[in-house]
């Protein structure tokens, strides 16, 4: 007895990734560009981790909140810059307030106050303060870290495949951050510690695909030495396809539990992995890290530092891997 | 590929159980759990977002150290030509970050010199012993002018001893609080980091942090009133202090400097300090004869040897409490206080006199700690991310088990089984570590359940093409494994370099994120390449099957 099973992407499928290049590269430039622009215009939407400030999580104790009130109140005190945000319930309130000029004492003054204005009224759930100092800390270790991810990684890709790989992993690795940048100006999520998280691990993933396809690609470069570049990029892309699309649907479920579910505290960190995972790093490791290889001329080192290396070892595999085309000059 | 030796599956097996079992522990009730060897009582830890409390980083002051520096350095000046018996044209004096004295040219220049270079010595510190550097730079500016900086180094080395210093005392203020296992650390060079589980509301204690508690006793000076003083300039001996107003938060010192005070009235105390707060063995909080809060106190023997002989000398003269620069109170001597015991009194409430109470038994801070960064949450809002970190885990684990059960079928079912024994050892692992679970640490496992299933997908769908290729099914699942592996490896180790970098750089919940990931990472290793393995390869034994059932 067989059960039918899901197949998602049906066998031997053989579409023409390295033509299509000439559509997807553009749309990538298109989409980067507007993704700096974006990034440019509208900027970050800095959470008080990397601006300094004070944000606190109140809920009403008597039913919904009153904005207007609160905000008359706060305005009241003056504290210079404050927003206040409905954050899940209609009684939870989200307060954040610029950093206040005068130093480290002065941002741990600033709660007080609103302490003392709302009294008894509120249930403090999430008070944060972080002051001038450790702000500026954190911003510049973010992005070191940031740089510091990319570099070890590219290392590790040098020192396991060629340069050309690494290079195109890193061209990949840079599109997938400047898009979800742009993400992140357009939607004005909030950019915070765990907006860092989330950038190194959709960095971490995207490459994970690129190195599932790369690896792929160096397989049939070893086995078929003559097999022309363009063919052999898309046989490697459409033969790992369907593990791709399965894994990021696996992925996806995950992520749509936890931004659906998670509560609003990961929120922001859910959203844009769901984004750089599921959306930028699939269409990455297939329409750009892999045909960029084709500019980047991997074939012409590999044949000569590759000469005898590796000779293909089960008779019965070479030709068969996509019959449709490759059977005559796959068979050395 | 298929091959198991019986010895190997054993400890696959073996492996896999015990690190599962390292998280029993979480979900048996605790009293049970006490009854254990030491070695098995191991948990999860949950991260104070998950769990409620209070995240206070303190920062030392380095410009009061700087200053304590300074003042000891002058000092140091004056006694060392004082004892050379050599004569200054101009007194020593602290200007910028050095001490500046200039010296009679001359003969006596060179010893001099000599002398005041000989107040620079090496540096040595417990980690490297002695460093080759030396604690001041010594300098001529020429005119007979000499400057002392302390070197970097120097300061760096004070500031490290200073923060070695607090820590125990700080631990006996949050412990005098009564608060539930605190941790306190050292993070840097200058900073320290109080997480406080449970504690919701951490003001009280950011107040005690905050004061450097600092008690001396000194007598009044009565010569002039503070307002003739400021006049006609205040005597040598003798400082201008304020009386703490109405103490709420009690972190007020600084808004009040002398001589405008702005709450209290001016007090013309002297200098010298007769008694202080390193000699109390006791401090509790009470009851005047009016019923007012205050703040009892008891001397060790030389305290109380001290404060009887000034309060026998001084009868009839107002005595000032001073406390961090502010004059709590200046009771006039009644009567000679021999017992070695004595009250402070002020405008305290019960809490504040508590507080008091707490900070003069854990002693003084070598330095003034500033709170820069401060993170609470509170218990509601702690249980609702559970409840809801929970909630989103069932709900993406049972939609990945059910989409490989469809698509995998009998394979997808061994994935899954896999996926099972892959989160029981990450949470094995994790109270093997007593790590922290974060919010972001639960993402990290939901988000693993996701990558974990990748290592079956890769190894199945390699399969599926090797069958496509004509292989027959024992061939092609063989084909299937040996080839994924390098790819998942190859894949994961991209990710893991991703965590690693996350886990330094990361602090708190995103630490916790890195935490799970990386570990959620090993053990999708461990079970891709042993426990998927030998799980197929048992059913290739029992079924010999003649097609590959995905």
């Amino acid at each position: 007895m067989r059960i039918p099973l899901l197949r998602i992407v049906p066998d031997n499928t053989s579409f023409d990734f390295i033509r299509f290049r000439r559509i997807s590269f553009p749309i990538s430039a298109v989409m980067s560009i507007l993704a700096i622009t974006l990034y440019f215009t509208h900027g970050l939407n800095f959470g008080i981790d990397f601006k300094g400030g004070t944000l606190i999580e109140v809920r009403e104790k008597s039913g919904p909140a009153n904005l207007a009130q609160m905000r008359s109140t706060i305005e009241g005190l003056h504290l210079g810059d404050f927003q206040l945000q409905q954050f899940g319930g209609p009684d939870e309130v989200l307060i954040r307030i610029a950093e206040q000029p005068g130093g480290e004492k002065e941002q741990q003054a600033a709660v007080e106050k609103v302490r003392q204005a709302f009294g008894d009224a509120l249930d403090y759930r999430r008070v944060e303060v972080v002051g001038p100092r450790v702000s500026g800390e954190l911003l510049y270790t973010g992005i070191l870290g940031m740089f510091a991810a990319i570099g070890a990684i590219l290392c590790y890709l040098w020192f396991r495949f060629e340069w050309q790989f690494a290079l195109g992993a890193m061209i990949a690795n840079v599109h997938d951050i400047v898009l979800t940048l742009g993400f992140m100006s357009l939607t004005q999520i909030d950019f915070d510690l765990t907006s860092i998280a989330a950038l190194l691990t959709i960095l971490g993933y995207s490459l994970n695909d690129t190195v599932v396809i790369y690896d792929r690609i160096r397989e049939m470069l070893r086995r078929y030495k003559k097999m022309p570049m363009t063919e052999l990029l898309n046989v490697s892309i459409n033969s790992t396809l369907s593990r791709s699309v399965i894994t990021h649907v696996t992925v996806a479920m995950s992520l749509l539990a936890l931004l659906l579910f998670g509560g609003q505290a990961i929120h922001s960190f859910t959203a844009t992995m769901m984004f750089g995972v599921v959306l930028v790093g699939t269409y990455t490791s297939v329409f750009i890290a892999s045909p960029i290889l084709i500019y980047l001329g991997v074939r012409t080192t590999r044949a000569l530092a590759q000469d005898e290396a590796d000779a293909p070892e089960a008779p019965n595999t070479p030709a068969a891997r996509s019959p449709a085309r490759t059977p005559s000059r796959a068979r050395r | 590929m298929l091959y198991f030796a019986r010895w190997k599956a054993v400890a696959i097996l073996l492996t896999a159980g015990i690190v599962c079992s390292f998280a029993i522990p979480n979900f048996v009730s605790a009293e049970r759990v006490k009854g254990w060897p030491e070695w098995a009582q191991r948990y999860v830890v949950l991260g104070l977002d998950l769990q409620g409390g209070s995240h206070i980083l303190l920062e030392v002051d380095k410009s009061d150290i700087v200053k304590q520096r300074l003042d000891t350095l002058r000092g140091d000046v004056i006694k060392t030509l004082r004892d050379a018996k050599i004569v200054w044209a101009n007194a020593p004096v602290i200007r910028g970050n050095g001490v500046e004295v200039r010296l009679r040219e001359g003969p006596t220049y060179d010893t001099a010199l000599a002398k005041l270079r000989e107040l620079s010595q090496p540096i040595s510190n417990n980690i490297v012993g002695i460093t080759g550097q030396k604690t001041l730079d010594v300098t001529e500016a020429g005119g007979g002018l000499v400057r002392l900086a302390p070197t970097e180094a120097s300061m760096t080395e004070r500031i490290r001893q200073t923060v070695d210093q607090a820590i125990p005392i700080i631990e006996k203020r949050v412990n005098g609080l009564g608060l539930v296992e605190p941790t306190i650390q050292r993070q840097g060079i200058d900073r320290i980091l109080v997480q406080v589980p449970g504690l919701g509301d951490p003001r009280q204690l950011i107040d005690l942090l905050g004061r450097t508690a600092k008690l001396e006793f000194r007598l009044v000076n009565q010569t002039m009133s503070p307002q003739q003083a400021l006049q006609s300039g205040v005597p040598q001996d003798s400082e201008i202090l304020c009386e703490a107003r109405e103490r709420n938060t009690g972190t007020d010192a600084s808004a009040m400097k002398p001589p405008e005070c702005t709450g209290g009235t001016p007090i013309l105390v002297y200098k010298q300090i007769m008694v202080e707060g390193a000699d109390l063995t006791d401090a509790r909080a009470s009851f005047d004869q009016n019923g007012r809060p205050d703040v009892e106190f008891t001397f060790n023997a030389s305290g109380a040897r001290k404060f009887g002989q000034v309060t026998q000398d001084n009868l009839g003269r107002p005595f000032a409490i001073v406390l961090d620069g502010e004059v709590m109170s200046a009771p006039t001597i009644q009567s000679a206080i021999l017992g070695g015991r004595g009250q402070i009194t002020g405008n305290f409430s019960i809490e504040q006199a508590k507080n008091l109470a707490i900070v003069l038994r854990a002693g003084a801070l070598p330095a003034k700690l500033t709170p820069i960064e401060q993170r609470v949450v509170g218990p509601g809002l702690g249980q609702d991310s559970i409840a809801k970190g929970k909630y989103a885990s069932y709900v993406g684990a049972a939609l990945v088990v059910l989409f490989m059960l469809v698509t995998y079928g009998l394979f997808g079912l061994f994935a899954n089984v896999a996926v099972v024994i892959n989160v029981g050892m990450i949470f094995g692992i994790l109270s093997l570590l007593n790590a922290t679970l974060t919010l972001p640490g639960i993402a990290g496992i939901v988000l693993t359940v996701g990558i974990a299933v990748d290592s079956n997908v890769l190894i199945y769908e390699r399969i599926r093409e090797e069958v496509r290729n004509g292989r027959t099914a024992i061939a092609a699942i063989d084909a299937g494994f040996t080839r994924a592996l390098a790819t998942i490896l190859d894949s994961n180790i991209t990710t893991f370099i991703a965590a690693a970098v996350l886990f330094f750089i990361g602090t708190g919940p995103v630490k916790g994120f890195a935490v799970t990931l990386g570990i959620g990472i090993l053990t999708t290793l461990f079970t891709a390449f042993t426990l998927t393995r030998l799980i197929v390869a048992y059913w290739v034994r029992a079924i010999r099957p003649q097609y590959v059932p995905i």
